[in-house]
């Protein structure tokens, strides 16, 4: 029995947390992957990117909820996600046209790019924040829990309880989902392998007849639905704000490079480790052991690993760590 | 002469500008505006020196200005005597770990060749560090913290005039510098970007977490000032005569003893915060003086050229055999020594340490931004690059409120579209920044004052 409840508090504190955490960093960092494979940069702007999504699908909600339109036990979101999609499509191909593009065709050598991205993530940064404000916004409605701790105390008769919010099963399915019908296209479908010529070798793509400029407006378009589904997702787990997004950055560019930058699978189990390895490290272990040791051995401290402050500096040491020993990355990275 | 126009006209205008603020808002935000231009201009200079001469891309200049910060708080504060006490000696007693950790690691690295075994010692001889660091400094840091929390628990500094550590933050950035490019130097370009913006979030982690180093979020206020205080100024004979000479002519105008002494009162308390962000000009402008002659003269010397030759084309410069790697190592510690002292400046100036406010947004992005548009590669550029975007990011908001107020003068006061505009005013130098910079890099990619090469 002690067992069980151990094994129950694990999963109520780290494992299901961790995996819907880890599944959203995993479309910010298959994000960042696709335009760093395809269109060679480091995308400084991906949170702001994110957050420029999710505050369309926002305004979409609270425009259907206007009309009283809801989806019963589902979120409102679910059904302006298409329409904040189109809006984002739209908003980076329009940057790509006056921004990027003009990079792109002079061959400018990355880090360029990258600055470039820094003044596009200035200027989203201001467009979020002048249209819905920096303020901490939830947007989440529906039903809220699946399983609440204290049904399934009485149904299983156990002391610990398991707390499953919709939103974490919701965000677990969404991005399998999403992930298998990308890897679907890219690895099945005649457009997405020659997303991947052009990512694996531009020259060689060039002269089997592949369009680049085709290429990159998919690959925008992609990014774009991607962008906007994990910025939703984040905001419906979390809430919306701004900054918050804008600092996601940092955690989902440790997950595409520990993961293999450029490789869209690592970049999906990136994002599961760096969710799992902070929330492993920093998790009090105290009642755990007292669960599995005889009375006379429990544990006095907290055993701790960390402090829950250096959560964010675990992803990030563990990027140092493999930067110094594996600077491609876990699973190979720069092929799509 | 010629040669020199454009550097001479910009910062002319620049200069004019800010007076001009001191005529139509007032001198005193004209000379925070001033002061705060010149530790900028000290900050692009260092990131100037790493990617304008030497092509190294360093994303961590917050963790080097926090890092100054913390100087700052260490040198100038008196030492907690009873904190020492409680938890001096097992502090000490970590840090002869620390060191022990380190050189053990090398003495193995220097003594075996790679291979399974030596990584696993490697690993075991940290992780039993790591063990040993936490029993010793966990009762340590638990009985520093409760040493009166509400005013100190934290170890204090060495009580030295804050002055000092204007050069010990140096040494501190410097050290980081030398750590983190012992790391990451090696990476391609963008790889160094993002990691050097990750390990300064490390460092930002442990500033505001480590209660008993300088009390973390709790922040440390009052710091000592190297310039006088508004009240003693006040209150100084020579001052009051001074302000009394200045403003004569205005003075004898008001009849009645009574009521010219209220006016006099009422000029001295205002001439005392200017004289006082005055003196801080001063010696700000003293520093930036100090470094640009300094920059200037690596850059034309020999050292400068080879440095360009390095950035323009590592291999053949390696083929001349410079050594590549270490000059990388020593231009990144160097520039990053200069943020260093920029931060200490800053926390100098504002007599407050707040590690909550380092944000990458404000210390890393905005100072990248100063570089590109001001011309990287070029000192004055650099330093006006500094001048103008700061100047900017300031004046932006009164800026945009004069804009929109003229743009929606037809609309209702009460329009719901004009008062969202009117609330959302601070958030327009974000835009005018990242327009700023999209239209610098696409129509003058080298900046506003570009790198001249000289050839002799």
């Amino acid at each position: 029995m002690d067992f069980l409840n151990a094994i129950i508090l694990l999963l109520n504190y780290i494992f299901v947390p961790a995996l819907a955490y880890g599944s959203q960093l995993a479309l910010g960092a298959i994000f960042v992957t696709l335009i760093y494979g395809i269109l060679r940069f480091a995308n400084f702007a991906t949170g702001d990117m994110m957050s420029f999504g999710t505050m369309f699908a926002i305004l979409f909600t609270w425009y259907f909820q206007s009309f009283g339109i809801s989806l019963g036990v589902l979120p409102t979101a679910l059904i302006a996600i298409p329409f904040a999609i189109i809006f984002m499509i739209l908003y980076m191909l329009i940057i790509d046209k006056f921004v990027f593009s003009y990079y792109r065709i002079k061959k400018s050598p990355p880090v360029m790019l990258a600055m470039v991205s820094i003044g596009v993530m200035f200027v989203t940064q201001a467009i979020v924040r002048i249209i819905i404000g920096p303020f901490d916004r939830r947007f989440f409605d529906g039903e809220k829990f699946i399983l609440k701790a204290n049904e399934f105390k009485e149904i299983t008769g156990l002391n610990e309880g398991l707390t499953i919010k919709s939103t974490q099963v919701l965000t677990i399915f969404v991005t399998i989902i999403i992930v298998s019908i990308l890897f679907w296209f890219l690895n099945k479908t005649k457009t997405g392998k020659s997303m991947r010529a052009y990512s694996d070798n531009e020259d060689l793509a060039l002269l089997s007849g592949i369009d680049p400029k085709r290429v990159v407006m998919i690959t925008w378009i992609i990014a774009g639905i991607i962008a906007t589904i994990g910025g939703v997702l984040y905001g419906l787990d979390k809430s919306f704000k701004p900054f918050t997004y804008f600092n996601n950055m940092l955690p989902i560019f440790a997950a595409a490079i520990v993961g293999g930058i450029g490789n869209p699978f690592g970049a999906f189990l990136g994002g599961y480790v760096i969710a799992f390895s902070e929330i492993f490290l920093t998790y009090a272990y105290k009642k755990f052991f007292m669960y599995l040791l005889p009375e006379s051995l429990e544990p006095n401290t907290l055993v701790q690993l960390l402090s829950t402050d250096y959560k964010f500096a675990v992803s990030f040491s563990i990027l140092v760590i493999v930067l110094l020993f594996r600077p491609s990355g876990i699973f190979k990275g720069k092929v799509l | 002469m010629r040669k020199y126009l454009n550097v001479i006209s910009a910062y002319t205008i620049m200069l004019g500008l800010i007076i001009l603020v001191g005529f139509l808002q007032s001198w005193n935000v004209a000379l925070s505006i001033l002061n705060f231009c010149l530790i900028s201009a000290v900050m692009t200079m260092g990131a100037n020196i790493q990617w304008g001469y030497a092509g190294l891309i360093n994303f961590g200049i917050m963790g080097y200005t926090a890092l100054g910060g913390l100087a700052a708080v260490l040198v100038s504060v008196p030492p907690v005597r009873e904190a020492w006490q409680v938890g001096g000696l097992n502090m000490i007693l970590c840090v002869f770990v620390i060191t022990f950790i380190v050189f053990s690691i090398r003495y193995i690295i220097k003594k075996y060749k790679k291979s399974n075994q030596r990584g696993f010692g490697i690993t075991f001889i940290i992780i039993a560090g790591i063990i040993i660091l936490r029993l010793i400094s966990a009762p340590a840091i638990e009985s520093i913290e409760a040493v009166s929390p509400a005013t100190t628990g934290f170890l204090g500094g060495l009580g030295l005039p804050i002055m000092f550590s204007w050069i010990v933050g140096a040494f501190f950035a410097g050290a980081l510098a030398f750590i983190i490019g012992k790391i990451a130097l090696g990476l391609r370009a963008d790889y160094l970007a993002i990691a050097t913006l990750l390990i300064s979030e490390i460092v930002i982690a442990v500033v505001k977490h480590e209660d008993w180093l300088a009390r973390g979020v709790k922040n440390v206020i009052g710091l000592k000032r190297p310039v006088p205080y508004e009240i003693d100024l006040q209150s100084k004979e020579w001052f009051i005569n001074l302000i009394a000479k200045i403003n004569n002519g205005s003075l004898n105008l008001i009849s009645g003893t009574l009521e010219k002494q209220a006016a006099l009162h009422q000029l001295v308390i205002e001439a005392s915060t200017v004289f006082v962000k005055l003196c801080y000009a001063g010696l700000f402008t003293i520093v930036v003086v100090i470094l640009l002659i300094i920059t200037q003269k690596a850059l034309y010397s020999p050292w400068g050229r080879m440095m360009r030759a390095i950035r323009d084309n590592e291999e053949a410069a390696n083929a001349m055999g410079k050594n590549v790697v270490k000059q990388h190592l020593l231009i990144f510690v160097l520039g990053s020594a200069i943020v260093g002292i920029a931060g200490a400046m800053m926390v100098t100036h504002d007599g407050l340490f707040t590690p909550g406010s380092y944000r990458p947004m404000r210390y890393t992005f905005l100072i990248w931004v100063m570089v590109i548009i001001g011309g990287s590669g070029n000192n004055f550029g650099a330093i006006l690059g500094g001048f103008a975007v700061w100047f900017v990011w300031i004046e932006a908001a009164p800026f945009a409120e004069y804009i929109i107020n003229l743009l929606t003068s037809g609309l209702a006061e009460n329009n719901q579209l004009k008062e969202h505009l009117i609330n959302s005013v601070p958030y327009f130098r974000y835009l005018m920044m990242g327009t700023g910079l999209l239209l610098i890099m696409r129509y003058k990619p080298r900046g506003i004052l570009p790198e001249e090469i000289k050839h002799s």
